[in-house]
């Protein structure tokens, strides 16, 4: 695939039940790429994290799904909500301020093959890497 | 997507059909614990068969739902877990803690019998 045409998926985010067509649309692509099944259903779980921080903490925002060369895929999830004030404990299993078990986050980070966080007070964009 | 819920002797079985939403989720949860109830079950099979993903909020809403059943007296087996649901859901840490699991509807219901 040559730079500059691979197929770039947006997932508008604006509500809980928006989460299932983005697993839905992560789990395509990844077919389409050459992942297994099961790493497929992977993916879709780690959409779901993410595009629920958005749902929970910032109200909207979107999923964005790209390939990353012939390696993988690659996701964000940006939003413009108010930001993670204490992004340390974010990351850290069992943190959560929304009533959650806030093992969303850390298990995404801990099985991406790159994980990179930046949150402010316009907005957070978590990208991540998912190898084949 | 409402979840079908039947009722088989003592037993009421939740076929879960395709993927869910949080809401519906919740929704078949409050279902199956007023059911618990009102018709007096002794135990509760969730089939996750058609389930595409069992992230945090999936695992944690099955977890309340077994021990509120538990809390009602009534046993709650899932059943249906996919080969790839299982790796996702290892992968990111999530369990089911002490919720009995079983490979299908047949051996959820052997489950329940033998604990009669």
């Amino acid at each position: 695939m040559t730079p500059g045409t691979e197929p770039v998926v947006r997932v508008p985010i604006q509500s809980a039940n928006d989460l299932v067509d983005a697993r839905q649309k992560g789990r395509a692509l990844a077919g389409e790429l050459g992942f297994s099944t099961a790493q497929a259903t992977l993916i879709a779980a780690v959409i779901s994290e993410l595009a629920r921080n958005i749902v929970e903490y910032a109200g909207r925002g979107e999923i964005v799904l790209r390939p990353d060369g012939a390696a993988g895929m690659i996701v964000s999830a940006r939003d413009a909500g108010p930001g993670i004030t204490d992004l340390q404990a974010a990351l850290r299993s069992g943190y959560s301020t929304s009533g959650g078990l806030g093992l969303g986050l850390p298990g995404v980070r801990r099985i991406a093959d790159s994980f990179e966080i930046e949150s402010g007070p316009g907005g957070t964009v978590v990208t991540l890497a998912m190898k084949k | 997507m409402i979840v079908p819920i039947l009722k088989q002797g003592e037993y009421l079985i939740a076929s879960i059909q395709s993927a869910l939403t949080d809401a519906d989720l919740v929704a078949l949860r409050d279902a199956l614990v007023a059911k618990v109830g009102a018709m007096r079950i002794r135990g509760v099979i969730v089939d996750v068969t058609s389930l595409d993903v069992l992230d945090s909020f999936a695992s944690r809403t099955l977890r309340d739902l077994a021990n509120m059943i538990g809390l009602r007296g009534a046993r709650t087996v899932i059943v249906g877990i996919q080969p790839e649901v299982a790796f996702a859901m290892v992968q990111l840490g999530l369990t089911l803690e002490d919720i009995p699991t079983a490979l299908d509807l047949e051996e959820g219901l052997l489950f329940l019998a033998s604990r009669r």
